[in-house]
């Protein structure tokens, strides 16, 4: 008749179970607290906050899901470089392979990219957010400029992405994009004042985000290593920074 | 007796929720909707894949990512070291110096207009220019960078557009240099505690910033109604 509770019970109180679970979900507010600071990943959170930072009116929760979304663009990016190298040769025939060949592979492929779209206008509507409630003032200065760095980081994100496709929308984005390079002042071999440090196509700014004086094997694999590696490495730990500062200048900003 | 009067002036009522569950289960829900949204959008809608790369033939138009054709956008008016290169570097070097720029202390963690009617107006004009440049360049761009309304199709025989004149030299300087100089002058008359107000260097980088942003609109509009091509023409450099 109790099989089952007694079940439950005898295996919420074994040895292993009591190792791995601490507590149970007794609604307690010492529980309540111990939910949070006993567990390594939701000790992000204070276990009090206040009030009106939980409200979906006041945060739009457009830092979270931005957060969320670099970690669901991590997932399915990891999966993507199961099926994806980035050579000239096969980076095209490895797409198409993933829309048509691979299991899931289209909604892998589809659900990255969506993604990645996203995470550029939340994080952006999240910075609108933290400038209209005014939530960069004292002490939650220097925050801000992390965020503004991870903004910047976002978008470079998405951008290096937009080339591993190799296919001619992403070929001519970047072809668009890095011309700019060309055109920085004293760096680029055609900006202004170029000439003051002999500037020319195969040693200038471009040349140094390319690997190249065109977009060929060097920059593909550029793209891909600042992609997959370099970037989500040096965003992860402004992030840790970001998120951190947030408890350690007083939490979610209020009305003081 | 007077013990127990102390504790209950310590006990404070304050307005702290705990973590768990008011705060997680949010968190969570958001998670998993973010989640089905963003599959079901996958599911319906494909990522775009168009034939493999070719470096010999260029797209026609060739656009950058949606998110940077603000910045191509800018590049009809301006020439690319400052579209592409220069103007968002000082958008971002803006965006960093806010904090430090803005020392009204009114309006910290809630949400107001009126007290920081400058400051929000400023980022919400920028933050909707910037995205009304992106809408420009993605939706209204074709063939050639020719602009098309949205109910006009696509077509590489459109009109010659006027002829563009560049502005005689010495106009062009002292033009520049008496809008950047009334830009800082003028506003310390109208309202003569300012300096005081923000100090000089915050002043100074303010509205330099701010009069960067509304040249750069003033430059586009000389373009559109005027055909100015270039407001300084140099050998050099040309803005």
């Amino acid at each position: 008749m109790k099989i089952f509770p007694n079940l439950i019970k005898k295996i919420t109180e074994s040895e292993i179970w009591k190792s791995v679970f601490r507590h149970g979900y007794a609604d307690t507010s010492r529980n309540r607290v111990l939910q949070i600071i006993s567990n390594v990943w939701l000790h992000l959170h204070p276990a009090k906050v206040r009030e009106h930072g939980t409200k979906i009116r006041f945060t739009w929760c457009m830092g979270g899901i931005t957060f969320f979304l670099f970690l669901f663009e991590t997932i399915t990016g990891i999966l993507l470089m199961f099926y994806y190298v980035p050579d000239v040769n096969r980076a095209y025939a490895d797409m198409v392979d993933l829309m048509y060949v691979v299991p899931f592979g289209r909604l892998l492929r589809n659900s990255h990219r969506w993604g990645a779209h996203a995470m550029v206008i939340t994080v952006s509507v999240h910075m609108l957010r933290v400038f209209l409630t005014g939530s960069y003032k004292p002490p939650r200065q220097f925050n801000w400029v992390l965020g503004v760095v991870l903004l910047v980081l976002t978008l470079l994100l998405s951008f290096t992405g937009y080339l591993l496709p190799w296919d001619q929308l992403g070929y001519w984005a970047i072809t668009v994009g890095t011309n700019m390079a060309r055109a920085t002042p004293l760096l680029g071999h055609e900006g202004p004042f170029a000439y003051i440090l002999g500037m020319k196509p195969d040693n200038d700014i471009r040349f140094a985000l390319l690997g190249g004086t065109l977009i060929e094997a060097p920059a593909l694999l550029r793209a891909y290593v600042w992609h997959c590696i370099a970037i989500p490495v040096i965003a992860s730990a402004l992030m840790m920074a970001h998120f951190w500062r947030i408890r350690k200048d007083g939490g979610i900003s209020g009305p003081l | 007796m007077e013990v127990r009067e102390k504790k209950e002036i310590v006990e404070v009522k304050d307005d702290k929720v705990f973590a768990w569950p008011n705060l997680v289960a949010k968190e969570f829900l958001a998670a998993i909707f973010v989640t089905v949204g963003l599959l079901f959008y996958s599911y319906i809608v494909d990522a775009p894949l168009r034939e493999l790369s070719n470096p010999g033939q260029a797209e026609n138009p060739a656009k950058a990512p949606w998110y940077f054709l603000g910045l191509q956008e800018a590049l009809v008016y301006f020439d690319p070291w400052y579209a592409g290169v220069v103007l968002p570097t000082i958008i971002i070097i803006g965006l960093i110096l806010v904090p430090y720029l803005d020392n009204n202390p009114k309006g910290n963690g809630y949400y107001t207009v009126k007290e920081r009617k400058f400051a929000v107006t400023v980022f919400i004009f920028g933050y909707i220019f910037w995205y009304i440049l992106i809408y420009i360049g993605t939706a209204l761009r074709g063939p050639f960078w020719a602009f098309f309304w949205p109910w006009e199709q696509w077509t590489h025989d459109f009109p010659t557009p006027p002829p563009l004149h560049d502005m005689p030299l010495p106009l062009g300087i002292i033009l520049m240099m008496g809008f950047y100089f009334a830009g800082l002058v003028l506003p310390v008359f109208f309202k003569r505690d300012i300096l005081y107000k923000w100090g000089f260097i915050r002043y100074v980088l303010t509205m330099g910033l701010l009069l960067t942003m509304i040249g750069t609109v003033i430059k586009m509009v000389l373009r559109l109604e005027f055909s100015i091509k270039y407001i300084i023409a140099t050998p050099w450099i040309n803005i």
